[in-house]
């Protein structure tokens, strides 16, 4: 994690708390105007986990996980590797279903109904709850027939005009076209792995969906690609719900409103991210965020 | 280091002689075939639309004209080896689909192996099992539904043949198929595909290269199998595309030509090895062929 | 969660779904009926084959083993068991009953036992090829006298000697024990399994030791050079090619060029060994590459040669890869017929060939032969016949097998 060489695990801790400070300082400031609609906006939850149990064959990897996402936020998953954080978000759109060792007990509650009833649609679900996976994974299509593939599978552009206008929309959400509109037939191996991921945010966005879960997207990238899926991320949020799981603790610290720490499959903690960060309430987190396990 | 030396120039040596045989196979060819053209013209055999192999007994004999035009033995080949790939093509790939994209491993682990026993039945077994059961069935259900079917059928031999081809169709598409990364085809579920619209859109384009290789070697091997049609199709050289009369191959002319005695010299003899010699090149054009492909289009993805 | 956005689309698409996923099970199931039809049908043909119709006759040996005559004595017992066949063509049918080659299994008989020359035995004798087909049930007693190739006096003698427990079906030693015949009854594989041990036999002599050299070689020490890359694709490009040219090469090369003798298994052995070659060559290959780096570098390190870090720390883990494709390889060399015909083991072999010179067949080239007999009783000894050799090639197989998980190590 830390780069910094310091006499002893305590010291570096406190630097650490002191940098997570810093930054919270900074969000804080740029964020006065925008608190109150944050704080309305924090009472609608748009999906809840409740006592979500999961096993891979006879191991279990999460242990009774109860948990808000609420609706125009993103929403943090934080943890060291191995807690379970990614299972947890595979959960939320049932992609845990291609495991064939999977098991799962408990329910998650998306629109009042459990994703996981017999009545739901997973085509349909997997719709409205996108996903953005840690490598970015363009189909070797071009990049239009990227973007466009989930709105064609789905119905949702009557004619050519309809589409082109869904695939250029998708494109400038994702902060994309500018650089790939003399372009759109190049195949979408071809961009950089930032444009790819920004491709592939894109590709979900085009679907129209109402949650986008992130699972660690900007770990294949370069500190400048980073930088601008972050700022992504924040122009996203006002108009869909994100659930992201990162092993940078700067990264929720920035990015996130809601912050969840899972340990070993557990929640441990979860509250707004200020919170988690500042004044962790369980010991586990503390050693967390202090560095000193992870 | 001397015995080093000696043991790793051993080596080579007895890697050379793969180089050795293909040279031994070539040059037999070759030669043979050389001669044989001596005899027949290139334009006779390549273009004339007659097969009727004989060779004169006495120089001066009237009438023992012969004629060696090899055009109705490739066009029984390609017949049969068109029924053998339409059969095994598409039975091959969804065999290979569904235990790719939809078996569970369990069953994935009996099936994929009871696949495989379907190519080590030799193929005297299949060319018995044609004439035993194959061919008075079609020979019966054609005669029901008013349908003159041959006893030596390019239909029953193509079918066959079709059989044995499945586990090689299915086999290369199977690994074609789980060459391509599980990202791909999680990214296209994330986005609401159902697994037919995945597996369609993108794992089987994306494994294409790899299908499309296995298809030709299963081409290639249809067009040189011997045994199922010398044992199941017929010998008179029929100029025909249709499946449901007797047409003979490229392969049963070689075998004809050269058991029985004769001399070696004839031009019955030399005449197979001119067939030897084509087959050799189509093969080898169709394998090389595939390879390629496989090879050079398997990077776009990675 | 239950407004959709496009109700009719999704419901065509997932019958879709469902077409999809139903065609690719009945690929599955098609390929498995094939396949099962496939061994279900030539068992049921082939596995009367392992019985013969036997009868038993009275016969009073000779003085002397070695005397001729026997055909005589068959005679002479069939006539003391139906006294009141007179006529001389009764005579034949009733003497058709049994085999022709009778007499010859009398004289085996008298010839391995002294003892009991100029005595009187009861012995059971092979009876001919129409009595065993209608014993058998391949024909039945209403069919016609031409179908069933038995007169109607045939048939009630036949009646009789089942009544007095003279003619029952036996274990078909016959099949085992001797070579080709034109009489069915008689006829056996024993020529054709000598014939595919030795050609197997030549195989593995040549194409083991030269492809596990070549594989060492390809893996291990060859340079990247312009030759190597030519000896790859060579190998490759002859996996591939059919096994009939093979039998041209030699036809070619071995038969005419180095006159060696038609119809043996020396020349059956070394084109099946060049077949196999390739095979062994790539699956060889493949386990060499299998053994992780660190094992050649400790080896190395504590200063063995190159040559010893291979042969006596990588070729040993390898070996049980090496082992299973060269089984697959003999596997494959087993049932292969066209190159076989090439080279001529496809006579008409009566005689068990006793060395890699005589003149042979081999298993597949006699189910090839019988295949074409017009005898009925010839189809049932063609199933047969591939029924023992799927056995073999079964068993092989199952040794692969067991090899392969016994030492398959994961790294």
């Amino acid at each position: 994690m830390n780069s910094l060489t310091l006499s002893s695990p305590e010291q570096s801790g406190l630097l650490h708390l002191a940098n997570l400070n810093i930054d919270f300082a900074k969000r804080s400031a740029a964020a006065q105007t925008s608190s109150i609609s944050e704080t309305v906006a924090a009472d609608l939850n748009r999906m809840e986990a409740e006592n979500l149990n999961v096993w891979y064959g006879q191991t279990q990897a999460l242990f009774d996980i109860s948990l808000d996402i609420p609706q125009n936020q993103v929403t943090a998953l934080i943890g060291p590797s191995g807690c379970g954080k990614s299972t947890f978000l595979r959960c939320l759109n049932r992609m845990n279903d291609v495991i064939e060792s999977c098991r799962i007990d408990g329910m998650i509650r998306f629109d009042d109904a459990d994703i996981y009833g017999s009545q739901v649609d997973v085509v349909e679900l997997r719709a409205r709850i996108g996903m953005v996976f840690q490598k970015p994974n363009p189909f070797p299509k071009s990049i239009y027939d990227n973007v466009a593939y989930g709105p064609r599978i789905h119905g949702l552009a009557s004619n050519r005009e309809d589409l082109d206008r869904i695939v250029m929309e998708s494109l400038e959400q994702a902060r994309l076209f500018d650089e790939v509109k003399d372009r759109l037939h190049a195949p979408g191996t071809s961009l950089s792995g930032g444009q790819q991921q920004r491709l592939c945010i894109a590709r979900a966005i085009a679907v129209k969906p109402e949650v986008i879960l992130m699972d660690e997207p900007c770990s294949a990238l370069d500190p400048i690609a980073t930088a601008g899926i972050e700022a992504l991320i924040g122009d996203l949020k006002d108009a869909y719900t994100i659930v992201m799981v990162t092993h940078s603790m700067q990264q929720a610290a920035r990015v996130s409103q809601k912050t969840a720490y899972f340990h070993m499959g557990q929640l441990v903690e979860t509250g707004t991210t200020e919170q988690v960060f500042a004044d962790p309430v369980d010991q586990r987190t503390r050693d967390y965020i202090s560095g000193r396990i992870g | 280091m001397l015995a080093d030396r000696l043991v790793v120039a051993a080596l080579f040596a007895g890697s050379m002689v793969a180089i050795l045989v293909t040279v031994g196979i070539v040059l037999s060819l070759v030669f043979e075939t050389f001669r044989f053209l001596q005899i027949v013209p290139l334009s006779e055999f390549l273009f004339s639309l007659h097969w009727s192999p004989q060779t004169a007994i006495r120089t001066d004999q009237v009438g023992a004209s012969g004629e060696f035009g090899a055009v109705p033995l490739i066009t029984g080949t390609l017949l049969i080896s068109a029924i053998a790939l339409a059969v095994a093509a598409p039975t091959g790939l969804f065999c290979a689909i569904y235990l790719a994209e939809y078996a569970s491993s369990r069953t994935r682990a009996i099936i994929k192996p009871t696949l495989e026993v379907l190519a080590g039945v030799p193929t005297v077994v299949y060319g018995f099992f044609a004439v035993l059961v194959i061919a008075p069935i079609l020979r019966t259900g054609g005669d029901q539904i008013g349908l003159s079917i041959s006893s030596e059928s390019a239909l029953a031999a193509g079918l066959v043949m079709g059989i044995m081809t499945i586990p090689f169709v299915s086999s290369t598409a199977d690994d074609a198929l789980i060459a391509v990364p599980l990202s791909l085809k999680e990214g296209a579920l994330a986005l609401g595909s159902t697994r037919s619209e995945a597996i369609r859109k993108i794992v089987v384009p994306a494994a294409l290269p790899g299908i499309m290789g296995g298809m030709l070697l299963a081409a290639s091997r249809a067009i040189g199998e011997t045994m199922i049609v010398v044992m199941a199709a017929g010998l008179a050289a029929n100029l025909s595309l249709n499946p449901l009369e007797a047409v003979t191959t490229v392969t049963v002319q070689i075998v004809t030509l050269l058991t029985g005695d004769q001399e070696f010299d004839s031009a019955k003899t030399l005449a197979a090895f001119a067939l030897g010699l084509l087959l050799f090149l189509v093969t080898l054009v169709l394998n090389v062929i595939a390879q390629h492909i496989v090879k050079n289009y398997r990077e776009q993805y990675d | 969660m239950t407004e959709t956005r496009n109700p009719t689309l999704l419901g065509r698409r997932h019958r879709n779904e469902k077409m999809f996923r139903f065609a690719g099970l009945a690929a599955i199931t098609l390929a498995i009926t094939f396949l099962g039809t496939l061994l279900v049908s030539i068992t049921l043909s082939g596995y009367s084959a392992f019985q013969q119709t036997r009868i038993q006759l009275d016969i009073t040996l000779p003085a002397d083993p070695q005397t001729a005559g026997y055909q005589g004595l068959v005679k002479q017992a069939l006539r003391a068991t139906f006294p009141d066949v007179s006529q001389r063509r009764d005579k034949k049918e009733l003497y058709a009953l049994v085999s022709s080659g009778a007499a010859y299994e009398v004289r085996q008989f008298a010839r391995a036992n002294p003892a009991k020359a100029g005595t009187g035995i009861e012995i059971w004798l092979t009876a001919s090829d129409n009595v065993d087909m209608l014993i058998k049930g391949k024909v039945s007693v209403e069919d016609e006298a031409a179908v069933r190739r038995l007169s109607d006096r045939q048939v009630s003698w036949i009646e009789h000697l089942t009544t007095t427990n003279r003619l029952e079906k036996q274990f078909n030693s016959n099949f085992f024990s001797n070579g080709d015949s034109r009489e069915p009854e008689v006829s056996g594989i024993a020529a054709a399994l000598a014939g595919s041990f030795f050609s197997l036999l030549i195989c593995l002599i040549l194409a083991f030791p030269l492809g596990v050299m070549a594989a060492i070689y390809l893996e291990e020490f060859a340079p990247r050079t312009w030759l190597t890359s030519l000896i790859e694709v060579n190998i490759n490009n002859l996996a591939a090619v059919p096994s009939i040219v093979f039998g041209l090469l030699g036809l070619a090369i071995f038969l005419n060029f180095f006159e060696l003798p038609r119809s043996a298994p020396l020349v059956g052995g070394m084109v099946l060994a060049l077949m196999t070659m390739p095979t062994i060559i790539i699956t060889g290959r493949a386990s060499l590459k299998a053994v992780p780096p660190s094992i050649r570098e400790a080896a190395l390190a504590i200063g063995a040669s190159k040559v010893q870090s291979v042969f006596h720390h990588v070729l040993p883990l390898a070996m049980p890869g090496v082992l299973t494709g060269t089984i697959i390889g003999m596997a494959r060399a087993i049932g292969e017929t066209a190159p076989l015909l090439m080279i001529g083991m496809v006579a008409f072999i009566v005689d068990v060939p006793k060395g890699i010179l005589d003149p042979a067949t081999a298993l597949p080239v006699q189910v090839f032969l019988w295949a074409d007999s017009p005898e009925r009783a010839f189809e049932e000894r063609t199933a047969a016949t591939i029924i023992v050799l799927l056995a073999f090639l079964m068993a092989m197989n199952l040794v692969a097998v067991i090899l392969r998980r016994k030492f398959e190590t994961r790294w």
